[in-house]
């Protein structure tokens, strides 16, 4: 008996939630997939929390995105693909964009999302070729690809080197995914071009192993390691790096692999490492004076509020706004408040984030402009290279923000997309 | 009272050897039947669809393969994302390299070289038993992923290891790929269960079922009864890695669409999971591999809904609740029960047999 109430109850229950989700307003549906659990916790939450602070904050102080509220599910993925799928499910309906916090979730979501019309804006990860509007139409990357940080960092290094960099070992430390692959092609297409040596190092999930990789490192001695790493697996190799007398100027993160709980765990260690970043560390822009005063001061902080100003916190509200600033614009095309998701789109391929704009906003000098267009779904592609400094525990740009090499970049795009539309019988748009 | 045998005369063998001897029995399973095939797909939406049918139907078909193996014959396995993995990227390869082949070939067709995989990685059970071939088939799960991950060829050379499905069509309508309506993708799933289902139940009631129990209840006895080992482990394993290929197949082609082996086959992800839903169901039940398929898969999905969306918890609370209320019915049940939801429904049933009159 008891089993055959709790089936009952069970139906009953899915059905009674099914009718709850029916009850979405017109209010303004940002999903968020966000993972505050299980090992890429360390990053999910500071980037969630920027999120969300800066939702508050547009409502709280403008009320809403044209006097539409904005509304944001939360649905913890706990960075895992088929959990993503739900969460994509459970919330696509009016969604306007959704935001996987994940390459494989992205993977997973590029043709759903293609066939059911949402957008989907994956900031400065997910699948590099989706930068082709031509293809990709539902899918946005901007304003820089794993291939642009790839070829970034080794435009740093070339820098570095007098412009020559013949004969030198390159290590690539990745996380062994979608995610961490994705720079490989480019690294090897560079390789030949600039005559380095290319080391591959794949780490596992969740990425807490790696003796192996770092005695490796210590054995062969490349002159500079790049990292494409996340959660626990960059606080590790950061560590080991520190434990092997790693010159730390040598080694260079993903922008992902570059902020504050990163570092911390490594100490002193730490001093020198190096990141890609294509927003400004800090809180004391104009954005962050309006969350303390709309959000914070209220006691209303997502989490505990501890991460206002880091990194990924930053990296969140960078996100957060072009979202919204999609809605605007989608709103002013459209001449109506009332958005649909195919509206949203409309607005985020229109996006036009100037230095103007970005100090409207309350961004300024926080990040390089950019700009999406029919055909470029990836923005400018400019990146920065910070370095940590661990007796003042604080990030410094140490450059300016700097193009990829885009002859080569654009050209591997160009084929993957290519191919990708073949495959999908995908006929290109913008002619 | 309403749930007894009395008055049910069987007169022929074919009557009594049935799946189902009740009446009541073969009458629920009949409007079970009908509701799956006729309702459901009329009201079936996506969010059903791939957040709980689908998975369902497709860990089911897992669990039924494991459970032919490890509840029947008494070989522990944990190589069981590994298997799904050959599924998966058998019907990737199979995809590719024939386009106009049918999906529902492809997916037979997958399941049958998992089968393959599946006989060359039951070898060692020839020697080994309990734990030690559980540590060999885990050999086997990591082995299969690091192939398939180090490899280029089994995903085509993509840039990141990702395998993607494309669209195919069973009757004029789509059944994998992003455009596949959820009512077909069910269907497909459906159909491949309830028939594989039914085989399966029927092999386990004749002979390579009764030896494979044999085997699994003293195996130096049943040499001696005339139950060859060779043949029959081997027959267990393949059998076995015939269904979870068909599992990793649908996993793949149905529901994912997308994947990456590392993630998806990994072996908290799979081979973990499905072991806990044959022992959570029961052991050599097959009503066992769809109750503990439903525990594992459907319980988180629905304590979720309940607490984020009746309750009002936030996502991050709800899910370390989650998290714990789920281990602890685990544990709960294990206590209660230790044969599985499967006893705790044949224990059910004596119980309504006497309803609402026991004595």
């Amino acid at each position: 008996m008891g089993l055959k109430k709790m089936m009952v109850g069970f139906l009953g229950s899915v059905i009674a939630i099914g009718g709850f989700l029916e009850v979405a307003t017109a209010d303004l549906k940002f999903p968020m997939l966000v993972y505050r659990t299980g090992a890429y916790a360390p990053n999910g939450i500071p980037n969630a929390d920027g999120f969300v602070d800066y939702y508050k904050m547009i409502n709280a102080r403008d009320g809403g995105i044209g006097g539409e509220k904005i509304v944001f599910p939360e649905c913890e993925t706990g960075y895992k693909t088929q959990v993503g799928v739900e969460c994509y499910e459970k919330h696509k309906e009016n969604a306007m964009v959704f935001q996987p916090m994940s390459t494989g979730i992205t993977y997973q979501l590029i043709p759903k999302a293609s066939a059911d019309g949402v957008t989907v804006y994956s900031t400065g990860y997910g699948r590099t070729s989706a930068k082709n509007g031509k293809v990709f139409k539902w899918i946005f990357n901007a304003p820089a690809t794993y291939w642009d940080g790839a070829s970034i960092a080794v435009r740093h290094i070339l820098k570095q080197n007098m412009g020559n960099i013949k004969g030198k070992k390159i290590a690539l430390v990745y996380h062994n995914s979608a995610y961490g692959k994705e720079p490989i092609r480019t690294l090897q297409v560079l390789a030949k071009k600039h005559g380095y040596k290319l080391m591959l190092l794949p780490v596992d999930h969740p990425g807490q192993e790696q003796k192996a990789t770092w005695l490796k490192i210590r054995k062969q001695r490349p002159n500079y390691v790049l990292m494409w790493g996340w959660g626990v697996m960059n606080q590790v190799a950061i560590k080991q790096a520190s434990s092997i007398k790693f010159p730390m100027e040598n080694f260079i993160g993903i922008w992902w692999s570059g902020s504050e709980n990163d570092v911390m765990p490594a100490g002193a260690g730490a001093h020198g490492y190096k990141a890609l970043t294509f927003n400004a560390p800090g809180d004391d822009y104009q954005v962050h004076k309006d969350i303390k005063k709309y959000v914070h001061d209220k006691g209303q902080a997502s989490g505990d509020g501890s991460h206002f100003g880091t990194v990924l916190y930053n990296r969140g509200l960078f996100q957060a706004m072009v979202q919204v600033e999609a809605a605007r614009v989608a709103q002013k095309i459209h001449g109506t408040s009332k958005i649909t998701p195919a509206m949203y789109r409309d607005g985020m391929e229109n996006v036009d984030l100037n230095a103007k704009r970005m100090e409207e906003l309350g961004f300024k000098d926080f990040a390089p402009p950019f700009k999406n267009t029919c055909e470029n779904h990836g923005g400018s592609g400019l990146a920065a290279v910070q370095q940590w400094d661990a007796k003042a525990k604080k990030w410094n740009m140490i450059t300016e923000y700097m193009y990829g090499d885009a002859a080569v970049v654009n050209k591997l795009i160009a084929e993957d997309s290519t191919k990708y539309a073949k495959e999908q019988k995908i006929a290109m748009r913008c002619n | 009272m309403i749930y007894k045998e009395t008055g049910q005369f069987k007169s022929t063998y074919e009557s009594d050897h049935s799946i189902f001897p009740l009446i009541q029995d073969k009458i629920a399973f009949n409007i079970l039947m009908l509701v799956a095939f006729l309702v459901v797909p009329f009201f079936i939406d996506s969010y059903w669809e791939k957040a709980i049918l689908i998975p369902f139907l497709i860990y089911s078909m897992a669990a039924i393969g494991l459970n032919i193996l490890t509840g029947y014959c008494g070989q522990v396995s944990l190589g069981t994302g590994g298997f799904m993995a050959v599924g998966a990227f058998a019907t990737y390869k199979i995809m590719t390299f024939f386009p106009d082949l049918n999906i529902m070939i492809i997916v037979l067709l997958s399941g049958v070289i998992t089968a393959f995989v599946g006989i060359l990685f039951g070898l060692p059970s020839l020697r080994i038993k309990g734990f030690y071939l559980a540590v060999a088939t885990l050999a086997s799960q990591f082995f299969i992923i690091w192939l398939f991950n180090k490899v280029p060829w089994f995903y085509n050379y993509s840039d990141t290891g990702q395998i993607t499905v494309s669209e195919r069509t069973m009757f004029g309508v789509a059944v994998t790929g992003a455009n596949a309506p959820p009512y077909a993708t069910y269907l497909f799933c459906l159909i491949l269960v309830v028939v594989l289902g039914f085989a399966a139940k029927n092999m386990i009631r004749s002979k390579i079922g009764r030896s494979w129990m044999a085997i699994r209840d003293m195996d130096i006895a049943a040499e001696i009864i005339g139950v060859p080992p060779l043949k029959t482990k081997l027959s267990a394993f393949a059998i076995s890695s015939f269904y979870i290929g068909i599992a990793g197949s649908l996993y793949f082609a149905v529901y994912l669409g997308a994947l990456e082996v590392t993630e998806s086959f990994d072996i908290m992800a799979i081979s973990f999971p499905v072991l806990f839903m044959i022992i959570i169901g029961g052991l050599g039940s097959m009503l066992g591999s769809f109750l503990g398929a439903a525990f594992i898969v459907l319980l988180p999905i629905f304590l979720k809904n309940v607490m984020v969306d009746l309750i009002g918890l936030s996502a991050v609370t709800a899910k370390h609740f989650e998290i714990t209320i789920w281990g602890l019915l685990m544990v709960v049940f294990l206590i209660l029960e230790p044969h599985g939801l499967a006893r705790l429904w044949s224990i059910a049933k004596e119980k309504l047999r006497k309803w609402p009159f026991p004595y």
